[in-house]
């Protein structure tokens, strides 16, 4: 019933043409999640998604079970590269963090509980325990909220997020269109209040460089594994081959 | 060359104090490696006619093996400690050489134990290889799947993400059913604490990587001495002691080795094409080898929506949501795994395998099949109402395989067993 209601819901709005995203019944946060088009093996878009995550996300999130030194290796960079454009923080002396550090933040938890109630979540391993439909979906989600007060914003995918919409520079801000379905609000899409520094496109593609990064950043071994996998299966379908044979010829006198 | 070192091997025995010659020599004079070897592997004489379903023994030591030495390197680098273990596991995937690896190895061979292990009991059920004389080596079996149960609930703990930590905690909560205040007092003796905590994961630590394993270990030293004893059965269920050839070796046997060794061989190499490939390309399977909510670390003050054991427990788990009573869901899952244990006595025919039993006997085992995998699917889900209602059907054939079996098998129509295997 609900699948049916919000794929019709979907089509809708499409006739609308309004900037549609992701459609959320007001009650919950069960909306269809969008799958971005991403590839791990794609560095550039690593990187750009590295630069978004530095500047954007990391100072309210940890990511603190990877290295920056890693992440230089893994996305093509030097350690000058990451040093000098995507590591904002110092160590307790006041020092640049150094290369080989985890990736941590300076806000203490304490502080966080304060300003937003919440410790915001490690984002290491979000794409693994979250996907990246999900976080792509929410990070296109935010709109106006007049009833939130405090963020000012409310999510699709996330209802009653506590987090502000940081990215509202790139997209500009946006307010829902309701309708009434049933007896409940229902959000059918979204109009554009003020204009962001990105087209919607751009927009899009900026956060699926971001989801792309988080997927690398929870699973960062996940090309080599492909690679080398390869090369492990080749080896054990010849080693079937050759115990396939030898068997055969062991068992030629078993009748 | 060759006559010198089969000259070498048969002088192993029996040689005395006359020095047989050679390093084999030597040893056997101070150890039966040569009657050790001969018992178990040269001269062990299997039946010619094992098929596909007979591989699954050896897989599961196999699986035994990679999960010993995988979990050695583990230990080396996880930190059983409450404030430290999760960050650990994030470690060894991170930092260390081939941890991920390692790793992924490892949680993949938790489950790939339970598919080996499963599809080896179907075996035994389907040529009823735990009747007579093999009561011992079926009960020597199901000591160690209860053993690896415990092995994989404890194991399941450490990584300390939310799932292991609820999983655990829902688990342990079972034993609170008990009445008369020993449930709360075995589940606080189990805890160590008044909740799941860094104590709990301390214990469960030291049993995961040393207590259990060292039983299992020589429960599996049992079944296979058991079963080298009576000699395997096979897809006929034919006693191939009965047809002897002069020099007392059976005539449908050929050594384990090297027949047997080879074949199994190719097997292991078919089993690792499969668990490679998810090692390398799908280790999470979906979420179904690793959950998605175990990248999140365990939060006693945060339940997550939805709590499932892993796959290979769910069966038991839909048993025990099937009974709306407590205490009743938590006997009916007990019992579900201990009338297993009491199989060959349930099981009254002497016909051992299905293709000369009868047609009852084969919807029997088929229903069973089903129902275990219904109530597989169904553990995994949420509960619904019609997920409880296909659960207590499937609970009732789950069941009912046995009630019908004792029965059916005590006047059972069967076709006659043939002398000799057939090929």
């Amino acid at each position: 019933m609900t699948f049916q209601l919000s794929t019709w819901l979907k089509g809708s709005a499409l006739i609308l043409s309004l900037t549609v995203s992701s459609v959320a019944s007001a009650a919950g946060g069960n909306v269809e999640l969008e799958s971005p088009r991403i590839d791990q093996s794609n560095e550039k878009s690593l990187q750009r998604g590295a630069k978004v995550f530095a500047n954007y996300c990391m100072g309210c999130h940890s990511a603190d079970y990877h290295r920056y030194g890693r992440l230089a290796r893994d996305l093509g960079l030097t350690d000058e590269d990451v040093s000098e454009n995507l590591i904002f923080t110092t160590d307790k002396d006041g020092a640049p963090t150094k290369i080989g550090s985890l990736m941590e933040i300076t806000m203490t938890e304490d502080y966080a509980r304060a300003s937003f109630g919440v410790v915001p979540p490690n984002l290491a391993l979000t794409a693994r325990s979250r996907g990246v439909d999900w976080i792509y979906s929410y990070l296109k989600g935010f709109y106006l909220d007049p009833e939130r007060g405090g963020v000012g914003v409310n999510n699709t995918v996330y209802p009653g997020a506590a987090m502000p919409h940081v990215l509202w520079d790139l997209q500009g801000w946006r307010k829902a269109i309701y309708e009434e379905v049933d007896g409940a609000k229902v959000i059918t899409g979204f109009e554009q209040v003020t204009e962001g520094s990105l087209t919607p496109a751009e927009y899009d593609k900026t956060i699926a460089d971001l989801t792309n990064f988080m997927a690398y950043l929870a699973d960062p071994i996940k090309t080599t594994r492909h690679r080398i996998g390869t090369w492990v299966l080749a080896f054990l379908f010849v080693l079937l081959a050759i115990s396939y044979f030898l068997k055969k010829e062991y068992w030629r006198d078993v009748t | 060359m060759s006559n010198n070192s089969a000259g070498q091997n048969s002088g192993g025995q029996g040689a005395g104090g006359q020095g047989a010659g050679g390093m084999m020599g030597w040893i056997d004079e101070r150890f039966p490696l040569t009657k050790l070897l001969e018992e178990h592997v040269t001269k062990y004489y299997a039946p010619k006619n094992f098929n596909f379903w007979y591989y699954f023994g050896a897989l599961s030591l196999l699986v035994l093996i990679i999960q010993i030495v995988t979990g050695i390197f583990l230990t080396m680098n996880y930190k059983p400690d409450g404030e430290l273990a999760f960050t650990s596991v994030e470690y060894i995937m991170r930092d260390v050489n081939f941890g991920w690896l390692i790793r992924y190895m490892h949680s993949t061979g938790a489950s790939m134990f339970f598919v080996v292990v499963y599809l080896h009991m179907f075996r035994a059920l389907m040529y009823g290889s735990y009747k007579k004389p093999r009561e011992l080596l079926w009960i020597f079996g199901m000591l160690i799947y209860v053993c690896l149960m415990a092995e994989a609930f404890m194991g399941y703990l450490l990584p300390w993400g939310q799932m292991s930590y609820w999983g655990a905690q829902v688990i342990i909560s079972l034993f609170g059913a008990i009445p008369f205040g020993i449930g709360d007092a075995v589940t606080l003796w189990l805890k160590g604490d008044y909740i799941v905590s860094d104590a709990t994961l301390n214990r469960f630590f030291a049993l995961h990587v040393i207590a259990v394993p060292l039983v299992l270990i020589m429960l599996v030293a049992a079944h296979i001495m058991a079963l080298h004893e009576v000699g395997s059965n096979n897809p006929d269920g034919v006693d191939i002691k009965k047809n002897k050839n002069a020099a007392g070796i059976p005539k449908d046997g050929i050594p384990f080795h090297p027949y047997y060794t080879v074949k199994d061989f190719m097997g292991a190499i078919v089993f690792l094409i499969v668990f490679f490939t998810i090692v390398f390309f799908m280790p999470e399977m979906g979420g179904y080898f690793l959950e998605h909510a175990n990248f999140i670390p365990a939060d006693p003050l945060k339940t997550p929506e939805h709590i499932a054991p892993v796959w290979y427990f769910t069966p038991f788990y839909a048993i025990l949501r099937a009974v709306p009573d407590k205490l009743g869901g938590v006997m009916a899952m007990g019992a579900a795994i201990v009338v297993l244990f009491f199989l060959p006595w349930i099981d009254r025919n002497n016909v051992r395998s299905i293709r000369y039993r009868s047609l009852a006997y084969k919807v029997l085992l088929f229903s069973f099949v089903i129902a275990f995998i219904v109530l597989g699917y169904y553990g995994m889900q949420a509960p619904t109402p019609v997920g409880t209602l296909v659960s207590r059907i499937a609970a009732l054939v789950y069941f009912g395989f046995f009630v019908g079996l004792f029965f059916v098998s005590k006047n059972e129509k069967t076709k006659p067993v043939p002398e000799r295997v057939t090929s």
